[in-house]
């Protein structure tokens, strides 16, 4: 029973606390390394949230479907509540709070959705901002068509949308202005 | 919506992955994307005792593409088999099909495996395996066996995984030449489950006349539904007729058994189009 | 400096939001014990037994609570929020359910545990013993009464209204055409991304009960927690941290929980929050909507309504916590911008066991809208008239307003409509569109084998209800100003137009304005934000105490320059003669001279002293004045302001597999003076989406149990972006209020209001047989044309079954 398999069955890669029943995992979220137990069941999400405090990636329903929760892993967009924090031990995580430059620079994403008005409540922003980081970064130059697409996958209760398809075709093109 | 406790190993072979899940038994569940496995324990609809997390063993991430199949091991994203130009070019209708599966983001985590294990009867992948006869591979502390598509999907997100088993590959059989394939769905939102959805192939002979056609439907019963319309002899009229004859539909809170088994028309008469269309624009290419 | 006031200025919000700096409930209290409830799983039940036993060594636990632990008013029925002389058997459910539950989803046993895992844990091992009851589900069931929900409410009737103004069944009787319309709107909700969720902390060394919670009302939930759990007012603060949403479902107020959890805090000594999750918020927060309607309608050849008599069924669901509002709000509002000739509603309230009803956005409205947009199209279909022919024949003209329609509107106040241009709003939106030229449109279509249709709905919204809001406007002797008004935010843009408003009023940057909003500890008497009441209520009374901050500014720096206050103005932070730049004082350093300091703490401050000059005959502070340059105001108007706007709408059916899309939709909107155009057009972006996802996606699927069927994102289908518009064609049209300093008027609800309407006439149109029950998906426009194609009828939708010529 209990949180975490036991030496007899082995862990792998992440390793169980013997007395704790917790995994020891490392995290580097917005590159910074962060070693931190927690149970087997814990969700990346809550793991972001509760246990590294940084709240800026949000729960909204928690099976899934309203992409609130996206954070980069490996560069890659995922649903961080469809996520046990242990599956990513090791990994390199990006979320909203790692958007903005060193400096504290608003991103071309984070300035075009201020510029669009890409945001009401909030609450579904940061999901937003890492998905359409992650798509222009593979696609910088989207028709308006394909920005739909990139954002087909995340719920907003509050915009409509409309602002959002804006935003991403403004980011596209702040980018451009900066790289040339 | 937390999900319960379990016990968690990450085996970081597949022969420890085996001995784990050889010992667990029934207790024992595999844990890759977790896309939809994630959902039911959050929802506490699945409470396993054991989660054997297979994300470590990079070694299955493998899509490969040969002469006469494509082989997806257990740990290859929908994404990554999406992307896959060699794996496009010898079965588009993997594709074809991994368009439709959720949205991107659910596609980056997702693996095909996984999903045709979970045997979902609203699931694209199902359907494609069944239609085009492939097999899965699963191997256990016992040795390994291959089961045949049209065995493997025994109900509702009931497959033949035995305890202690890994499916460890899909085998996925090539598009033959002078053939062609669709895979069209309708669902309520973009990316939903859809409510009813068909792929298709059609065979030409060299003669440019149709051979074979055969469909496989998602949402209309327990497990994928694979129908041979050759006697339609083409015409997609006659294949949705034959189709809405053939298929029990029933209703939910999405539609109407009506609904569906009208849609079952629709998606046949689309599926058949489309594929043979292609089958000849492959057969004059 | 250029005036702020109706610049499209960005948020000042955004910012913080965009780095993921925001605080919303779920963010805070990282220390404090976690609540989860058991709920009923049985839509109606006696519950006979709870046994905790086998949770009592779950670990991380520390407390349960059942009906029977809770003292004195604790574990009494919350409170019937807004009474009504027509609510004659008002019933609310208890915080945790005493001995019968009446919905699935009610709360029945609370667990506290040191995390909200281990919560569940505990929770998963209570065990209720339910003896089922057989569940009341739907308007249909509720009327038949077969069965009750309350055994003492006979009829399952809560509420029963009825207004007129005329005899209207004369009237219909002695019309030359009348007709019969039965129409009827699902079950919706707001469903914000953020569910419900409140944080306490009792601080046992100055016992002051703090709360944060995502609420609506901060003040509402003050006062109502206060007094549950014996508390005075001052020793209760209330803060409503970053809301992910309201829509109208985090008006009620208090929750279950915003009862149990401060008092588990007080109790336990100990942090305790709860955070709904979205399975929760499905069966145990609020839905609306569901109402079915009896039109009988009576007019002229010409298309005038001569008489109209409504009687419709409204599902409160389980309990009646904030009174009869929405079906008031039907009952009134359905009416819009015309004239209806005699006028009789009836309404009944009617329990169900299912979830309670709040008003989610709009508010009855689109029920109101969706009844007599159908109304004046089945006229038109009836005498063959263009439909904007009919409206047109039936709008108030401007020069009739104010118009008074001899009704009670929601506010206990006459239905007076202040000011509105309609003829002029349809005129636009007929331009908009292309109204006289879609017949080619549709021409063109149909030979490319496609089956188009277009649509429009009218609606009048009152908005601003009273009784009132209040601010509070500091200048501090930084020169910054600090603005504070108690309603709460949701996403609105309250930070960014109250900072306009106050900017503007004081002649100082934007950047210099502060705004807090929902705190009770910064301003402590407000009522809420709902009714697309903060831009009129708090907007003005932001005005008004600006204006006073100004007045006293003006009066202190002119004293100081030995100047008369009327040569005086501010420019950009500077009080000054006007038109000598050269002649002024920092507003800051008037804050500092306003206030004859005891202390020199800081430069500033010195220069206050009491020592440093001055009359000396006179008290360094006049009698009847006050140190500091601060306003202090409350705006109470003497009843709404009527909003109003029109939509249109071109609609695709596809013939084969009834899937429908919105090809193009368009606005006309009137909210008054506008403040800020770029945030009116992203609330008017958010309704339409919202009318949308109602109109074609969203319903509360229940199955005869009481079971809700699709509680979770999976299958509660609201739009994403490939279920909305591609775009959203707006024009505004200002037409001032004349109750509010500002001319303004409310603009948050106004997008969704005509959502159903506008897609049924278009659908309509597009398919030649009337749409009489919203939302609709395609399963449902497939069996439609079934049934019409059966019965051999798809032309006139006039003819059709539903759509009864009456007499």
């Amino acid at each position: 029973m209990a949180s975490g398999g036991d030496g007899a069955m082995g862990s792998g890669g992440a390793v169980t606390n013997p007395t704790t029943g917790l995994f020891d995992i490392r995290l580097t979220v917005n590159g910074t390394l962060h070693a931190v137990s927690v149970p087997a069941r814990r969700l990346l999400s809550d793991c972001l949230r509760h246990d590294l405090r940084l709240t800026g990636t949000h729960v909204g329903c928690e099976h899934g479907v309203c992409g609130a929760c996206t954070v980069l892993l490996d560069g890659v967009p995922v649903r961080s509540c469809l996520m046990l924090a242990v599956s990513a031990d090791g990994s390199a995580i990006t979320t909203v709070e790692g958007l903005a430059a060193a400096d504290g620079t608003l991103s071309a994403v984070q300035r075009a959705f201020k510029d669009s008005h890409g945001l009401q409540c909030g609450f579904c922003t940061p999901g937003f901002l890492t998905m359409i980081t992650a798509a222009l970064a593979e696609n910088p130059d989207p028709t308006p068509e394909e920005a739909r697409e990139m954002v087909g996958g995340n719920l907003c209760r509050c915009t409509g949308y409309q602002n959002i398809v804006t935003a991403v075709l403004r980011a596209a093109e702040l980018t451009r202005a900066e790289r040339a | 919506m937390k999900p319960p406790e379990f016990g968690y190993s990450r085996p970081e072979s597949v022969a420890e992955a085996l001995a784990v899940l050889g010992s667990l038994g029934p207790d024992g569940k595999v844990l890759a994307g977790g896309q939809s496995l994630v959902p039911l324990l959050n929802l506490r609809l699945a409470s396993p005792g054991h989660l054997v997390d297979i994300n470590a063993l990079a070694g299955l991430g493998y899509v490969r593409a040969g002469r006469g199949e494509v082989v997806i091991g257990a740990l290859a994203r929908h994404a990554q088999v999406l992307a896959d130009q060699a794996a496009r070019s010898v079965q588009p209708l993997l594709a074809m099909a991994l368009a439709h599966v959720a949205h991107p983001v659910i596609r980056n985590r997702g693996t095909t495996v996984g999903s045709i294990v979970h045997a979902d009867p609203a699931s694209e992948m199902t359907a494609v395996l069944a239609l085009l006869g492939g097999s899965v591979r699963l191997a256990s502390t016992d040795g390994e066996r291959v089961v045949a598509a049209d065995r493997f999907f025994l109900g509702s997100f009931e497959a033949d995984v035995r305890p202690g088993e890994l499916a460890t590959e899909v085998v996925v059989p090539a598009l033959p030449p002078r053939a062609g394939c669709a895979f069209t769905e309708i669902s309520r939102r973009r990316g939903d489950y859809a409510i009813c959805g068909a792929a298709a192939t059609v065979a030409l002979s060299t003669d440019g006349s149709i051979e074979r056609v055969r469909a496989a439907y998602l949402s209309v019963g327990p497990a994928p539904v694979v129908l041979d319309l050759t006697e339609s002899a083409g015409d997609p009229e006659s294949a949705a007729r034959l189709a809405t004859e053939r298929i029990e539909t029933s209703g939910d809170i999405h539609a109407t058994a009506d609904y569906r088994r009208h849609l079952v028309g629709v998606v046949t008469r689309r599926a058949l189009t489309a594929a043979l269309a292609h089958a000849r624009g492959r057969a004059d290419g | 400096m250029t005036s702020m006031f109706g610049e499209p200025i960005a948020r000042v919000e955004d910012d913080r939001l965009l780095r993921g700096e925001g605080a919303y409930l779920d963010d805070l209290g990282h220390d404090a014990l976690a609540a989860a409830f058991v709920r009923s799983p049985h839509a109606h039940a006696v519950i006979r037994d709870i046994d905790v036993s086998g949770a009592l060594d779950a670990a991380g636990l520390v407390a349960i609570y059942t009906h029977e632990d809770l003292p004195g008013r604790v574990g009494e029925p919350l409170p019937l929020l807004i009474p009504h002389p027509a609510l004659t058997h008002g019933r609310t459910g208890y915080p945790l359910a005493a001995a019968e539950v009446n919905h699935v989803g009610e709360p029945v046993v609370m667990v506290v545990a040191t995390d909200r895992y281990l919560a569940e844990d505990a929770a998963e091992r209570i065990v209720v013993d339910y003896d089922p009851l057989p569940a009341v589900v739907g308007v249909d069931a509720a009327r038949a009464a077969e069965h009750l929900v309350h055994p003492d409410v006979p009829g399952n009737v809560a509420a029963h209204l009825v207004q007129a103004n005329g005899d209207a069944a004369a009237a219909v009787a002695a019309a030359p055409h009348r007709l019969e319309l039965d129409l009827y709107i699902e079950r919706s909700a707001s469903t914000p991304l953020e569910g419900r969720g409140v944080l306490a902390r009792w601080d046992t060394e100055s016992r002051r009960l703090r709360i944060w919670t995502s609420t609506q009302t901060s003040t509402g939930v003050r006062a109502a927690v206060a007094a549950k759990l014996g508390l005075a007012l001052a020793d209760v603060d209330v803060i409503t941290p970053d809301v992910g949403g309201g829509f109208g479902v985090k008006i009620v107020h208090p929750w279950p929980e915003e009862v149990l959890v401060p008092w588990a805090a007080m109790t336990l000594g100990r942090p305790v929050k709860f955070t709904e999750d979205r399975s929760e918020h499905f069966v145990a927060s609020a839905h609306e909507r569901g109402q079915r309607h009896q039109v009988r309608v009576g007019f002229d050849d010409d298309g005038r309504i001569l008489g109209l008599d409504v009687t419709f069924w409204h599902d409160n669901g389980a309990y009646i916590p904030y009174g009869v509002i929405v079906p008031i709000i039907t009952s009134t509002q359905l009416l819009g911008p015309y004239k209806p000739g005699a006028y009789r509603v009836e309404f009944s309230s009617l329990y169900t066991n299912t979830v309670i009803v709040t008003p989610y956005r709009g508010a009855g409205r689109p029920q109101g809208a969706f009844v007599m947009e159908r109304t004046m199209d089945a006229i038109a279909a009836e005498l063959d008239l263009d439909r904007t022919l009919v409206r047109e024949r039936n709008f108030i003209q401007p020069g009739e307003m104010p118009y008074d329609h001899g009704l009670i509107f929601q506010d206990g106040r006459p239905l007076i409509y202040d000011s509105g241009d309609y003829p002029a709003a349809l005129a636009r939106l007929k331009g908009l569109i292309g109204w006289d030229e879609f017949e080619a449109v549709r021409r063109a279509a149909r030979a490319e084998g496609r089956r188009v249709g277009i649509g429009l709905a009218c609606y009048v919204e009152g908005t601003g209800v009273g009784p009132y809001e209040g601010a509070h406007v500091v200048v501090e002797t930084s020169g910054k100003v600090r603005v504070a008004t108690g309603l709460t935010s949701q996403g609105q843009g309250h930070q960014t137009v109250f900072a306009q408003i106050a900017a503007d009023e004081l002649g100082v940057p934007i950047t210099d304005v502060e705004v807090v909003t929902g705190d009770t500890r910064a301003f402590g008497y407000a009522v809420g934000t709902f009714a697309s009441r903060a831009a009129v209520m708090s907007g003005s009374a932001v005005a008004l105490a600006a204006r006073a901050a100004r007045a006293k500014a003006i009066r202190v720096a002119a004293a100081a320059l030995e100047a008369s206050p009327d040569d005086m103005e501010i420019v950009d932070g500077v009080v000054r003669v006007k038109g000598d730049p050269g002649s002024g004082i920092a507003l800051g350093t008037v804050a500092v001279l306003s206030n004859p300091l005891r202390y020199a703490f800081d430069e500033a401050a010195r220069a206050a002293t009491q020592f440093v000059g001055g009359d000396l005959s006179t008290p360094p502070v006049a009698e009847g004045d006050e140190p500091g340059i601060e306003g202090r105001e409350y705006f109470s108007p003497v009843r709404s302001t009527f909003a109003s706007g029109m939509h249109a709408a071109i609609v695709e059916t596809d013939p084969d597999t009834a899937e429908v899309k919105v090809l193009r939709y368009c606005v006309v909107h009137d909210c008054g003076t506008l403040i800020n155009p770029r945030i009116v057009e992203g609330q008017i972006h958010g309704g339409v989406a919202q009318g949308v996802g109602g109109a074609l996606y969203e319903k509360m699927a229940y199955d005869e149990t009481g079971q809700l069927q699709n509680a979770s994102f999976m299958d509660f289908l609201m739009p994403y972006v490939s279920e909305v518009p591609e775009r959203i064609e707006i024009d505004h049209l200002e037409t001032p209020s004349p109750l509010n300093p500002l001319g303004i008027k409310g603009a948050g609800e106004a997008g969704v209001i005509p959502g159903s309407a506008v897609i049924a006439a278009a659908i309509e149109d597009a398919e030649g047989f009337p749409i009489t029950s919203m939302p609709i998906s395609p399963s449902d426009l497939f069996e439609l044309r079934r049934r019409h194609a059966a019965s051999g009828e798809t032309a006139n939708a006039s003819q059709t079954a539903s759509v009864n010529r009456a007499g």
